[in-house]
């Protein structure tokens, strides 16, 4: 009901900084390119015809830019003690030393690297900053994904905020 | 003749065609992203929600699609985008590009921008920044 003049409660999800899920290896289809292509409504070429990308100077089909996205560590979130209905997707980074092609043989891990809370209008939320790293076969970095999600704590309706005391 | 490119100068807006319900499926079929709060319209008012919307990444997707227009994908070496407003079904999504910075790397043009979506009312949904590299200085 009142609201709580406490500070807020750190986020229990805090003491899982630095988890880091299992590496999981993907090699890059140039099929699922083209399906996602298809769903952002790209429909160049370049994604779904290799001679198309060879005369456009790749040397196999390229990725579009956020296809990073599509490629699925194991989730370092699972087993974590997270309500997904309430979760957000507040940012999203991709830094890529170099183009991704079809072909293309990464190893994934997926790194929570922080976790922070902040009040906002709609109440307490816990945000967690989470990274993918891929690697190609040498161990050499490709690109690394950062996701920001915020989750939406529960409160004010009698339910105990998560972490509250 | 992105040698002509200047801090201030904006890239033409690409408008996209509204977001259908089907796209969200086939959108959470190719990247993977299994939340049902995209596709299945109970648990989306269960969760709160007026009805199922669009995952942000479909937004960033677009704006990817925009900058690999004008650049090529190869050329997009960095994207971080911020969601601010949800966008729903129906909703007809404009990219929006702008050159922030021109510099030279290794004899190539590097290319820093402001990168923004906006709904049909003008809201802005996403916002951020883009680095292009590219192939010749």
């Amino acid at each position: 009901m009142s609201q709580d003049p406490t500070p807020l409660a750190s986020s229990p999800l805090r003491q899982h900084i630095g988890r880091t899920s299992a590496p999981r290896t993907v090699e890059i289809d140039p099929g699922h390119i083209a399906r996602f292509a298809e769903a952002i409504g790209d429909p160049n070429p370049i994604y779904r015809d290799e001679a198309v990308a060879r005369a456009a100077g790749h040397p196999r089909i390229p990725a579009p830019p956020t296809f990073a996205t599509a490629l699925r560590p194991n989730d370092v979130r699972q087993g974590l003690d997270i309500d997904w209905s309430r979760i957000l997707h507040g940012e999203q980074e991709f830094r890529y030393e170099r183009p991704l092609y079809a072909g293309d043989v990464l190893t994934l891990t997926h790194v929570l690297r922080d976790v922070y809370e902040k009040s906002g209008k709609s109440g307490v939320m816990d945000f967690l900053v989470l990274d993918i790293e891929a690697r190609d076969p040498a161990g050499v970095l490709v690109y690394v994904g950062r996701s920001v999600v915020v989750v939406r704590r529960l409160g004010e309706d009698g339910n105990k905020p998560q972490g509250g005391r | 003749m992105h040698r002509h490119l200047h801090v201030g100068d904006r890239l033409p807006p690409h408008v996209n065609a509204p977001i259908e319900r089907s796209q969200l499926v086939r959108y959470a079929e190719a990247s993977g992203d299994s939340n049902p709060i995209h596709i299945d319209e109970d648990f989306a008012r269960r969760a709160g929600y007026r009805s199922v919307f669009a995952h942000g990444m479909l937004s960033m997707g677009f704006l990817g699609r925009f900058l690999s227009d004008s650049f090529g994908p190869a050329a997009v070496r960095r994207l971080h985008v911020r969601f601010k407003a949800i966008t729903w079904p129906g909703d007809v999504i404009t990219c929006h590009g702008e050159v922030t910075g021109v510099s030279e790397k290794d004899q190539r043009q590097v290319l820093e921008l402001k990168v923004w979506t906006e709904n049909q009312d003008a809201t802005v949904t996403s916002e951020g920044s883009a680095t292009v590299v590219l192939h010749q200085a």
